[in-house]
């Protein structure tokens, strides 16, 4: 008996335990790679994905108990506050090498379908749990008001 | 890694590595480019197809009109494909959209780092420097070829045709062509020996913030090692010893072996390594070995015992690395004398992306895919193992996810332990080593450990007379093959940003004791100036205040003979306003150094936050780097270079006890989070200047400007690092 997981719209039944972090399911099995491996620990938001609209690490969210449920991962993202935070983050030049990206993206579209009009503080209080070593973190915080912007 | 120019010794790769002596003049040859992989991500192989156009190592052009530019350096962040594509396509007068740009493959004769010999290997900061005239003469090449083809096939002088954004014209036949178009007739024309390059004024692309060129890094799309997938693909985990130098002893595999998706168990130099079918299984499986270990010739001291050792030795004179003047003589007759000790912890790269690296045998060699920045190390050390030549070690460069320095290695470290693997493996399937973050923060080479010691005496104006540094720490390059550098037993690592002090003292000594302790250690962002230009630019301040002066007027006065330090120094304190008024409870505090041939200055301002505490507000940055490439670019190094240089200020640090790392991962391993990441406001010296790097010298400066504003704020300086608790 497969594991039912729904990711970006699309069922997929996987022969996978019922503790493996829905991250290595993701990247091992269904070889979507955008959703990236950092730290396995709840500690740098590499790992990002959107469980019915909400940010989640997936590298402690164990397979089984997300079955059936709505998870987008960085190749789904569709909506129009994705498509701006994926602009900002383009047209601010954000990225260096990169790796944390989908994570950081990931959080400030989780944040930006809550919150429209985040202030400095609810930026810094909100993307703090993704870690960027390339320190990144003043174009994020730059992108993701112009985002803001953009869907206002 | 100043010093790098042609001092990396191949010979001593070939020493080091038992089967590879013949690689010395082979390894000059071209590499076959049989065997290259057929298909997948990290194809990255510089190779022309027949109908395309490629006159040197470094452009191709295709019918389809895409321009492909090879670069020799990885991408790691620092923007290194961007600014390569921008010298050619400068140059070449194609059109920015229409180029593309590739990782080379792994070639010492054409990918040659031309400051370094002949190997290839990205550090330093020497991506720009080394490259500026090889790809802006690669592009004017192959602009030439492009316009005599033109020439040809309108029968018109080449000295009427122009070039503008990818299409060639002639003004008076009306007659224009795309470089696409004219590609193969191209192709069947003569490389030219000499070009004339623009002058700057002529510059369209260089100094423009132009778009980069790593893309995909927005979708998930773009491919890193850990992103590698291949049908038959195994992942392996490697159970390493605890302490440095430690080795199995036994294994009991047993449980592991249950593990479903477990395939094999290997014991291998670096440790016990678990093969799986994906991530979790290995992982389970490595959780379920039982392995003992041999610590007979590990490391075993604790952080503690090496302080001390290090401490001790303060009280002899080391190995004189400059020695002006009579410094003895003068402090010793002088009153006003100060003295200050300063503490540097080991400290691990922690980039991004943990280590990895994707390997399969070949009947011909071996083929690996990483985010390889070594790669003529890499080959030898790899082709050592296996008994190959080096050239027959393909190596796919993909982009990497931070380095920092770590992947830099001459001991090719993870590189050697995947073909460890792939070695011991009866079947030749594709493997992919993954690091855990705990392998990562604890997998050793990390910026050494130091203790500091400085000491002057100040003349009847206050300014210093007498200076003498005193630096205790082990040695990055001795022992491996970069240990060409060393001079006269002095590693230039160890001593960079300290033997070179720019202020001007009379008497001026520095001297070092190299410590030979077995932790492995590596260059860190910045290498000698993390900590020459902390212990240097802070203990200046402390004098200048013991002058009753200024810390700007201070340097200024000391700093006549170095007029791009007064450059950069002025222009920060100009735009953060030094001088002027502060609100209650601010702060600011200045520091300025030299690295890699590039001048920072910073000035930090600092709030009251409480509890004696104090909250980051605001870097002022200045660098001059010569001329600027790409100024967006610049900007984004100097500000990723403070938030990088702020986490070993405020809270990282590793620490040993008997010899096994205490930290594991992020919650341990504590680095700068958006929310103590202050507002950053760059600016550029304008220079005409040839360029020079900004990847590495935006680091260094933070930690000693921030300091300088708490001494500023609480008339206390602190000497050792991280400083934490005094930051939120
Ligand atoms: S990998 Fe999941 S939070 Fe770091
Ligand atoms: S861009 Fe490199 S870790 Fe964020």
């Amino acid at each position: 008996m497969g594991i039912e997981l729904t990711i970006n719209g699309e069922k997929h039944s996987l022969d996978v335990p019922e503790d493996m972090p829905l991250l290595w399911a993701i990247r091992d099995h269904l070889h979507l790679t955008g959703t990236k491996f950092g730290c396995g620990m709840a500690q740098c938001g590499a790992c990002t994905v959107h469980l019915d609209g909400n940010a989640i690490r997936s590298c402690v969210t164990p397979v089984g108990t997300v079955k059936g449920q709505n998870i987008t991962t960085i190749e789904g993202l569709q909506s129009q506050v994705a498509k701006a935070v994926q602009t900002s983050w383009d047209e601010g030049a954000v990225v260096q090498c990169g790796y944390c990206q989908s994570g950081q993206i990931m959080s400030a579209v989780a944040l930006l379908e809550n919150n429209a009009n985040p202030s400095d503080k609810d930026i810094d209080d909100f993307m703090a749990g993704n870690i960027c070593r390339c320190s990144t973190y003043v174009r994020i915080r730059a992108a993701i008001k112009d985002a803001a912007a953009k869907i206002a | 890694m100043t010093m790098l120019n042609n001092h990396i010794s191949r010979r001593a790769f070939i020493r080091k590595t038992t089967h590879g002596g013949a690689g010395l003049t082979l390894a000059l040859t071209l590499p076959s480019v049989a065997g290259a992989s057929e298909s997948g991500p990290g194809k990255t192989v510089g190779n022309a197809a027949a109908d395309e156009f490629s006159p040197n190592a470094f452009v191709r052009v295709s019918p389809d009109n895409t321009v492909t530019i090879i670069s020799k350096h990885i991408e790691m962040g620092q923007g290194t494909y961007t600014g390569l594509a921008t010298l050619l396509t400068e140059e070449l007068d194609a059109d920015w959209s229409q180029v593309k740009v590739e990782g080379s493959e792994a070639d010492p004769k054409r990918y040659n780092n031309l400051l370094w010999g002949p190997f290839q290997g990205t550090g330093g900061s020497t991506a720009m420097a080394n490259s500026f005239m090889q790809m802006r003469e690669a592009g004017a090449k192959a602009r030439a070829m492009l316009v005599a083809a033109a020439a040809s096939l309108w029968k018109v002088p080449a000295g009427e045709i122009t070039v503008e954004s990818g299409v060639l014209h002639h003004k008076s036949s009306s007659s224009k062509i795309s470089f696409g178009d004219i590609a193969e007739l191209a192709a069947a024309q003569v490389v030219p020996e000499k070009v004339t390059l623009k002058t700057p004024e002529a510059f369209k692309l260089i100094g423009q913030p132009v778009v980069r060129k790593d893309t995909g890094k927005t979708s998930g799309k773009a491919i890193f090692t850990q992103d590698i997938q291949f049908p038959g693909m195994l992942t392996a985990l490697i159970a390493h010893p605890p302490k440095a130098g430690g080795r199995v002893q036994s294994v009991d595999a047993s449980a592991a072996k249950s593990v479903p998706g477990v395939v094999e168990v290997l014991t291998i130099d670096a440790g016990v390594a678990v093969l799986a079918n994906d991530f979790w299984s290995a992982k389970k499986g490595r959780d379920a070995l039982k392995i003992s270990w041999d610590n007979s010739q590990a490391f075993s001291k604790s952080s503690s015992d090496i302080l001390k050792s290090y401490k001790s030795q303060l009280e002899q004179p080391g190995t004189s690395v400059v020695n002006n003047g009579d410094f003895d003589a003068e402090y010793a007759q002088s009153d006003v004398r100060f003295d200050a000790i300063y503490e540097f912890p080991f400290l691990a790269h922690a980039a991004m992306e943990p280590m990895n690296c994707v390997i399969q045998r070949r009947p011909d060699g071996v083929e690996m895919w990483y985010g390889a920045q070594l790669q003529t190390g890499d080959q030898m050390q790899v082709a050592g193992l296996f008994g190959i030549q080096p050239e027959q070690v393909k190596i796919n460069m993909l982009f990497a996810g931070g380095s920092f320095g770590r992947r830099a290695n001459a001991h090719s470290d993870y590189v050697l332990e995947a073909a460890q693997i792939a070695k011991a493996y009866t079947k030749a399937v594709p493997i992919k080593l993954v690091w855990s973050r705990e392998d990562d923060t604890r997998g050793w080479y990390y910026r050494p450990m130091y203790v500091h010691q400085l000491s002057a005496s100040l003349d009847d104006e206050g300014y210093p007379k007498a200076w003498r540094h005193r630096i205790v720490g082990q040695s990055i390059i001795s022992g491996t093959a970069f240990a060409g550098m060393m001079q006269n037993g002095i590693d230039p690592t160890s001593v960079e940003g300290a033997s070179n002090l720019p202020y001007h003292v009379a008497n001026l000594k520095v001297d070092l004791h190299t410590v030979k302790d077995g932790v492995p250690v590596l260059w860190w962002r910045s290498v000698g100036s993390t900590h020459n230009a902390y212990s240097t630019e802070t203990f200046i301040d402390e004098l200048a205040k013991a002058a009753g002066k200024d810390p700007v007027a201070y340097r200024e006065h000391l700093l006549k003979e170095h007029p791009r330090h007064l450059g950069v120094m002025k222009l920060a304190a100009e735009k953060a306003g030094w001088g002027t008024p502060l609100p209650k409870g601010r702060f600011r505090g200045i520091a300025v150094h030299e690295s890699f041939n590039s001048y920072v200055a910073q000035v930090a301002e600092i709030e009251e936050a409480g509890n004696n505490q104090y909250r980051i507000r605001k870097i002022t940055c200045a660098v001059d780097c010569g001329l600027a490439i790409n100024p967006d670019i610049i900007k984004a190094q100097m500000e990723g270079g403070i938030g990088y240089g702020l986490s070993p200020a405020l809270m990282s640090e590793i620490t040993l006890q008997d010899g096994e790392v205490q930290q594991s991962n992020f919650h341990n391993y504590r680095v700068l989070r958006i929310n103590q990441m202050p507002d950053i406001d760059v600016h550029i010296v304008k220079s005409a200047e040839p360029p020079t790097g900004v990847g590495e010298p935006g680091t260094p400066v933070v930690a000693p400007a921030v300091a300088n504003a708490l001494f500023a704020a609480t008339g206390k300086m602190p000497r050792k690092l991280p400083f934490d608790g005094l930051i939120v």
